[in-house]
């Protein structure tokens, strides 16, 4: 076992540095890197007590940063009472109730959304009302020095139509959409699009 | 790496001997269980202390997910036990350690009182040591009440009796203990703030005192 911490190394095979450090100057003078009883205690006891610290840290830790592991629930797609024939290329403001678990609290109500319905090129849209800039709430057409845009009253943010930010107002991103699908002629909302 | 971190800053602020003051002090030979195996019996002390620790270390981890309050209080419990990560375990942790922490707390008194070491000059430490006793008693009752279940509301309205039955006083410090005419969403904010608040502070207070008497009066002798 002794054999163990008694290996010596051929100086020769020890960086400068290092043998200037040991004070050695002949080249192929041996350095004995001998674990010491006391180094050889202070590792082994120092190990023990880590790994039981750790064991004890541990479970703490990984119940403090769950939420960043945990998955989001998935996307449900909600009927907002809406014909896609009431869809016009002006945006309209429509309100549905997402159903959440909020940790322990399930609020009896549901919470309230907001989309800006519009109809596009073909295509339906449905904007989040959510500023990009700070996350006020932006409205159609409130201002009535912008008109035709989306407008955040909080630090005068604007979007147009298609959601694209105005150049030189606070957001730098568009609007983000959620996902949207027809049934039966009618709109169903789904989740905000990952970007 | 570790050791040139720890130069730099010892060389500006001189942290070696406020360490070397806790660390360094001699265990005599009757109480190294490495001597004499019996002398494991004067370890209950420090392991309390550790017990403590985890208690305020596993507390401070379920406080993030626990509200004191009368809606809430037990659907937060359920939700950090069974839908948090190791929520079971944390929870676990301070549940039993609440027990073991009373456990070792009273062999450690035991310890001292059958070894006389309560005597001249260490009285002072002894009452310390009691009112310690008493505040990890008020942590266990306050505690007790704070997951809100059948179990506890009864447990703390008997106590709440119990300490209500006191000649004179007794009304008093039932209502006291409620912060009202019932056991209810009163008593259990105050027990809450009793609990993480109040009783804590007192008990680091009290373990500090214990710990600098011991420094200055050494232990005791041997039997």
């Amino acid at each position: 076992m002794n054999m163990f911490w008694k290996v010596g190394v051929l100086a020769t095979k020890i960086p400068a540095r290092k043998r200037l450090q040991a004070g050695l100057k002949e080249v192929g003078e041996n350095v004995s890197r001998k674990v010491s009883r006391r180094q050889f205690l202070t590792y082994t006891l120092g190990g023990t007590a880590g790994f039981l610290a750790s064991g004890m840290l541990f479970p703490m830790v990984r119940y403090a940063i769950d939420p960043l592991l945990k998955k989001g629930e998935g996307g449900q797609f909600h009927d907002v009472g809406l014909s896609v024939d009431e869809i016009t290329e002006t945006p309209k403001q429509v309100q549905f109730t997402v159903h959440r678990k909020d940790g322990w609290y399930n609020p009896p109500k549901g919470e309230q959304m907001t989309a800006w319905v519009l109809k596009l090129n073909g295509e339906y849209i449905a904007f989040s009302p959510i500023c990009k800039h700070l996350g006020c709430t932006v409205n159609w057409n409130s201002n009535p020095q912008f008109k035709n845009e989306f407008f955040c009253p909080c630090h005068f943010g604007r979007y147009k139509k298609d959601g694209t930010n105005v150049p030189g107002t606070p957001p730098s991103k568009p609007l983000d959409r959620y996902e949207t699908k027809v049934q039966d002629g009618k709109l169903l909302i789904g989740p905000l699009v990952k970007k | 790496m570790l050791r040139a971190i720890y130069d730099w800053v010892d060389e500006r602020l001189d942290i070696t001997p406020l360490w070397r003051d806790v660390a360094d002090h001699e265990v005599p030979e009757h109480v190294n269980p490495a001597h004499h195996f019996s002398a494991f019996i004067y370890c209950f002390g420090g392991l309390t202390f550790f017990v403590v620790v985890i208690q305020i270390l596993s507390g401070m981890f379920l406080a993030m997910n626990y509200v004191p309050d009368i809606e809430n209080a037990h659907r937060s419990v359920q939700y950090l036990q069974n839908e948090v990560a190791m929520g079971v375990i944390v929870r676990g942790m301070h549940h039993w350690g609440a027990s073991v922490a009373i456990v070792m707390l009273f062999l450690h008194t035991l310890r001292v009182f059958f070894t006389g070491a309560y005597k001249h000059p260490r009285e002072f430490n002894w009452v310390i040591g009691m009112l310690i006793f008493f505040v990890m008693l008020g942590l266990g009752f306050t505690g007790y009440l704070l997951p809100w279940d059948n179990k506890a509301y009864f447990a703390t309205k008997v106590g709440v009796e119990i300490a209500g039955s006191v000649p004179v006083l007794g009304p008093y410090i039932a209502t006291f203990l409620q912060g009202g005419d019932i056991v209810g969403a009163q008593t259990l904010a105050r027990f809450y703030a009793l609990h993480v608040f109040f009783l804590p502070a007192a008990l680091l207070g009290l373990l500090g005192a214990h710990f600098i008497l011991i420094r200055r009066q050494g232990i005791s002798g041997p039997l």
